[in-house]
């Protein structure tokens, strides 16, 4: 007998209502029953972070977590990053810096980043950002094809950039 | 200007970042069915009933197989010599299993939970044997045999090279070396585990195939050799793959049972490993034990070198490049770039009840590397002279090229001492020697290792022919053609992954037709739509694949002229193809659009003579015999003794590939390359205990490594071009994996300087260097 739980969320700020089985990971739901295959499963025990999304703006494991967890929230997917065809400056940043090659880690690395980011936003944007602060931070997701140079001079230049900007000449 | 050469944006990019990638499990079909695989939970074992029932009972079953049920399908690959023992792999087990994980029964359901709780209910009796574990067991005299009758456990015994001078060298040497090195078990790990999705297409009277694959025709071949079909009755597709790295360049027995329920059912199914499938019953490599004798003058010169080498293959050979590969490999290319007077090889695959093996990423050059550059270390200090020195007096220097070695292999044009000069002087010039005293000062022990090697790529079949694989690969074929709008559409029988070929084909037959790289499309990895190839792997694409797109563009170039010419009244020969025109040399009132030809060809091809009707189009081969990139990799790295933790400090890469098609994409097989190298030496292994149980299963006990683990690597090109490429290109997907052990481990045996201590394995763990430190070295 399933045990079946009918849910509500939104995602990418889309509302979603559906029925799903209590054991069914958030990750397969997005994937299988919503359709956003961006969010890739890589080990599906927490470790790589392929599937990060964001769950009320904070990165998390969506391998982790079951689809019943999401009631009522607010899941960022990769496929929200963008403003259709336009890349977003993080995204940008990547290819400029070749942050990806096969690009199935990827779409984790953009959500840890952009989680993290905009949450260091609303601390007030604070000092300046490191290369080791980015390289820790970096150090939660796995990437297996690019030594993760690209990725971090990625989202390095992004988070200087943003700062630089929150930073800057105020209305007054 | 040409697009060679230019960083170019690559065209993978935008779909990847925006999550519009489609991977294999991206593809959904209506009414598909998931398949989930009933495993063996022992090493070795007997085949007793297998009982079906409990799993066919499970609501949302659709159906369960055993291997009789499919009748009893298996996978061959042949080495057509005397001294290869072939092992039949079966797609499910037939009355014994080899290792754990090897798949004993499927499940088919609605999906992919149901499935998975089904495969648990499959009722195997299992009779255990015992488990031949370790290389060691194997070998060692009255072994359990992995296959029945096999003797000593030996699938591939191969003495390739001998010199009956050997003996004396070794006895009247000035300095005679003996060392036994060893590597890890390595899991590739791409972080896209492996999938398929098969469907019966009733109209085509085809098994459709999507495949995260490196190698689509091999597993088109695959499934018609296992089925007894014929090859135009299969089509495989890869889509986007995420990461192969040699895994993924052999065919699994999962696709292929997948296949064949597709066939029986007419339904799709599809089926995505998991991790922990990943990781203990896909296919591993590397796991290498070399006992080598070197004899060297009183000068550093080597005077004879003789290793036996055997290579831990698990138990069965993959299809279609079968166990022999890294043996055959090892003992054929040791020397390296190294003048070695006098040689003797014997290289051996040995059977065990572990995961079979594939070529991962290097094969069994890592290895061959270490094994080289440790003797050269190991000569110097025993002979006191500087250990640069010793690798200068015996490496193929200028001039000397090209260079045919003991080993009969013929190496092409190379910068060798070149890259060693300039890794040296980069390490000089950018404080490497002084940072090295701080961490010392600061109470950690600190080394730099350096490690010179070079990297034979893109074997086409007169390479690839002389191992006798039943199915000899090398070759590669391309067709180019330009639709009436003037964009191009190029296919080729290559598969790439992550290298991005989609922008580097793109920039090679940009260049020969004049148009922009924008124009051209890549159509890769379909086996409907490509002529026979042979997939990506052994850093072949860019030189055989763009070779073949080359040439095939090169004759589109020459019917553009020829057009242009009729149309302006002008000789071919004066006709320039640039920047999206045809023009007469010299003038430019002349020009014409190329898209304004390719829409008369197609549209108005009265106005044309008949040779240059009806199309613009060409398909060429390639199969050259090969290229060596080369590169001298330098590490430093900290560590403490407190922790034992080895800590990568500084990282850097002389390089040459010859011509550079798109530098940021070769930084970056460089970059991810060495990742793999240095976490092959610190990091990563395949464990088994005694009894063949797994112990890396998870991503918590297989140690990829993170950024938190690695450092920048800085990056020096030379160019040397390759005279045996269409662009001058060489390969270069695997330089950085086969540089980087051999540079970190030497770089942590002059960190151990003074405590009594070197290592010759990898990967050197904390509990290795505890070991040392306190007096009880492995």
């Amino acid at each position: 007998m399933k045990d079946i739980h009918l849910i509500r969320l939104r995602v990418n700020g889309r509302e979603h209502e559906l029925a799903v089985e209590a054991r069914r990971t958030l990750a397969d739901m997005l994937r299988d029953d919503l359709g956003y295959t961006g969010t890739h499963l890589g080990c599906e025990h927490g470790i790589c972070g392929a599937c990060t999304v964001l769950v009320d703006g904070a990165p998390a494991r969506s391998c982790l977590m079951f689809g019943v967890q999401a009631d009522g929230a607010e899941i960022s997917t990769v496929e929200g990053l963008a403003d259709g065809d336009r890349l977003s400056d993080l995204q940008q940043s990547f290819s400029d810096r070749h942050g990806l090659q096969c690009g199935f880690c990827t779409p984790g690395f953009l959500m840890l980043a952009e989680g993290y980011l905009a949450q260091r936003d609303s601390a007030g944007g604070g000092a300046e950002p490191t290369e080791a602060e980015i390289r820790e931070l970096v150090a939660a997701n796995l990437c297996r094809c690019t030594g993760y140079q690209g990725i971090v001079e990625a989202v390095l230049a992004t988070a200087r950039s943003r700062w630089q900007r929150a930073a800057g000449p105020g209305p007054s | 200007m040409t697009w060679v050469g230019a960083s170019v944006a690559r065209k993978e990019d935008p779909r990847m970042l925006l999550g519009r990638g489609r991977f294999t499990g991206d593809i959904s079909r209506g009414g598909g069915l998931h398949a989930a695989f009933t495993r063996s939970p022992h090493a070795a074992a007997a085949l007793g009933e297998i009982d079906l029932s409990g799993a066919l009972a499970v609501p949302g079953v659709v159906a369960a197989c055993t291997a009789a049920d499919l009748g009893d399908p298996a996978l061959l690959a042949v080495l057509e010599r005397p001294e290869f023992v072939p092992t039949a792999l079966p797609l499910l087990a037939i009355g014994q299993v080899r290792h754990v994980g090897e798949p004993v029964a499927v499940v088919v359901a609605g999906d992919p939970y149901t499935a998975e709780d089904a495969a648990e209910l499959v009722s195997v009796d299992y009779t255990a044997q015992p488990a031949v574990a370790s290389l060691d067991g194997a070998r060692a005299p009255g072994a359990r045999p992995v296959h029945d009758g096999l003797e000593g456990n030996c699938l591939v015994d191969l003495t390739m090279f001998d010199d009956d001078r050997l003996p004396d060298l070794f006895a009247t040497a000035p300095v005679l070396l003996q060392a036994r090195l060893r590597s890890g078990r390595l899991a590739a790990l791409p972080l896209e585990g492996r999938a398929c999705l098969a469907e019966w297409d009733e109209r085509d009277g085809q098994i459709v195939m999507h495949v995260s694959t490196q190698v689509p025709h091999q597993v088109r071949s695959a499934v018609a050799q296992a089925f007894s079909l014929a090859e135009r009755q299969i089509r495989v597709i890869a889509p986007d793959v995420g990461g192969g790295f040699g895994l993924k360049c052999v065919v699994g027995r999962e696709e292929l049972v997948v296949a064949g329920l597709a066939r029986r059912l007419r339904r799709p199914v599809r089926w995505a490993e998991d991790r922990q499938e990943n990781l203990t019953a896909s296919f591993h490599g590397h796991e290498q034990c070399y006992d080598v004798r070197a004899a060297f003058g009183e000068d550093g010169r080597i005077l004879g070198l003789a290793a036996d080498i055997d290579c831990d293959v698990g138990a069965y050979s993959a299809f279609p490049f079968t166990c022999g590969v890294e043996p055959l490999m090892a003992a054929t290319e040791l020397p390296g770039i190294y003048k070695v007077p006098a040689y003797r090889a014997r290289g051996r695959a040995i059977a065990s009840n572990k995961a079979p093996t594939a070529p991962y990423r290097g094969v069994s050059r890592p290895q061959l590397v270490l094994v080289m550059e440790r003797l050269m270390e190991k000569a110097a200090r025993q002979l006191g002279l500087d250990p640069l020195a010793v690798r200068r007096r015996n490496m193929i220097g200028p001039g000397e090229f090209p260079y045919t070695g003991v080993n009969g292999v013929t190496y092409d044009e190379g910068s060798y001492a070149e890259s060693l000069d300039r890794a040296e002087k980069q390490v000089a010039e950018t404080g490497w020697p002084a940072e090295r005293d701080r961490l010392r000062g600061q109470g950690l022990r600190a080394g730099i290792g350096y490690s010179c090697f070079s990297e034979r790529t893109a074997y086409g079949t007169p390479a690839m022919s002389l191992r006798r694989m039943r199915m000899t690969p090398g070759y590669d074929t391309a067709s180019v053609r330009m639709d009436p709008s003037g964009e191009v559409i190029v296919t080729t029988g290559t598969c790439g992954h992550g290298q991005g070929h989609e922008t580097t084909f793109a920039q090679i037959v940009a260049d020969r037709l004049g148009i922009d790289p924008g124009q051209v499309r890549l159509r890769e990895g379909d086996t409907d739509l490509a002529s026979y190839g042979w997939g990506t792997w052994g850093s072949r694409s860019i030189v055989i694949g763009g070779g073949a797109a080359s040439r095939a563009a090169e004759q589109v170039a020459t019917q553009l002229r020829a057009v242009a010419a009729h149309l302006l009244e002008a000789s071919a020969s004066d006709i320039e193809l640039a920047a999206g025109t045809a023009q007469v040399r010299g003038d430019p009132a002349s020009a014409m659009p190329i898209s304004e030809l390719a829409r008369i060809v197609h549209f108005q091809t009265h106005r044309v003579p008949e040779p240059l009707r009806y199309g613009l189009e060409a398909r060429s081969s390639f199969d050259p015999p090969g290229t060596f990139s080369n590169g001298c990799h330098a590490a430093l790295v900290s560590i403490d003794e407190g922790t034992c933790e080895v800590r990568l400090r500084r990282y850097l890469v002389v390089e040459d590939c010859g011509v550079v098609i798109n530098p940021m994409i070769v930084d970056g097989q460089v970059r991810g390359g060495v990742a793999q190298g240095v976490a092959a030496a610190l990091l990563e292994q395949v464990r088994y205990d005694a009894d063949g149980q797994p112990g890396s299963a998870t991503l918590m006990d297989y140690l990829a490594p993170t950024a938190a683990e690695l450092c920048p690597v800085d990056i020096t090109h030379l160019e040397t071009p390759s005279a045996h490429s269409e662009t001058g290109a060489k390969g270069m997907g695997e330089g950085g994996t086969i540089g980087a052990p051999a540079a970190v481990l030497n770089a942590i045996n002059d960190a151990m300087a003074g405590t009594g201590t070197s290592f010759d394995h990898i990967p050197v763990l904390p509990s290795d260097i505890h070991a040392a430190l306190s007096g009880g070295a492995r």
